[in-house]
């Protein structure tokens, strides 16, 4: 393992992170709900009636915040470097897989973390293991290209 | 509290955690590859976003934990499951295997639809399609 100091960003990292704290801690304190993507998403996948608005609305919000970043002129370069096999095998894998697993980065990487669930950190112990496996595989072991 | 307050309420939410993760760079694929290469030239950054983000939530959940109702009078669900079983393995695992291929996890590609890259659309597609089929499998509880 090298540190990559080139793109190493703490400062703005620390900023994102504390935002996002902000917003699971308003989530939950006047809503009463975890923000758990994976979750919102798979309410809206099979609907129950009067379940449905709230995450429609706190997805929209979540997709404005790219297009306000770009018109204040705030939004970083991004980088998609997958083939579109690669993006759609990862889209099945993670969307299974979170279903499987009840959760992700922001259910238990962030809200099940922070209520210090043994359930939520074995979680993303065992998410962020397999995700550091597959760089691995992909960028150095030879067999990825 | 009254419904359109609650609406401008959520969609406030959704883009404060939105700004976080661009601002954080989870939005931004080839980072969080770099943060994923821990065997490799590894980027630390997103450690940091997700140590800000606990950091605050842990005090929210705390607070959170204490009460019935929330601050909109609505019924706080804290999901209270215990059981570290093979679901959340295996479920867990294969959602690792995504991530570290694509860069992205759920919210950073529901937030960069917004950045209108045909991409992003496809990974969401497919990430729907994949969490509809969890959805219709019966799993036995081992």
């Amino acid at each position: 393992m090298t540190i990559d100091w080139a793109h190493f960003t703490p400062l703005w990292s620390t900023i994102g992170g504390l935002l996002i704290g902000l917003a699971a801690s308003l989530f939950i304190l006047f809503h009463g709900r975890i923000m758990g993507v994976s979750g919102i998403l798979g309410g809206l996948i099979r609907p129950l009636k009067g379940d449905i608005g709230w995450r429609v609305i706190f997805f929209l919000g979540l997709i404005s915040a790219p297009i306000g970043a770009r018109f204040f002129g705030l939004m970083p370069e991004i980088e998609i470097d997958g083939s579109p096999l690669q993006l759609i095998v990862a889209g099945l894998l993670v969307g299974f897989g979170t279903n499987l697993g009840s959760g992700c980065t922001s259910g238990h990487g962030v809200c099940g973390i922070a209520r210090l669930s043994p359930r939520s950190i074995t979680a993303t112990l065992t998410f962020m293991a397999t995700g550091v496996l597959t760089v691995w595989v992909i960028h150095h072991s030879g067999i990825g290209g | 509290m009254n419904h359109l307050t609650r609406r401008i309420s959520e969609y406030l939410v959704g883009l404060l955690f939105g700004a976080g993760l661009i601002f954080g760079g989870m939005t931004n694929p080839s980072k969080v590859i770099g943060f994923l290469d821990f065997l490799g030239m590894w980027d630390p950054s997103l450690a940091f976003v997700m140590g800000g983000a606990v950091v605050i939530s842990f005090l929210a959940f705390r607070g959170a934990k204490q009460r019935e109702f929330s601050l909109f009078g609505r019924v706080i669900m804290l999901d209270d499951s215990k059981s570290i079983d093979l679901r959340l393995l295996l479920g867990s695992a294969l959602f690792g295997i995504g991530w570290g291929l694509s860069g992205f996890c759920p919210g950073p590609a529901i937030a960069s639809l917004g950045t209108g890259e045909w991409k992003v659309f496809l990974f969401v597609i497919a990430m729907i399609i994949g969490s509809w089929v969890a959805g219709r499998i019966q799993f036995r509880t081992y």
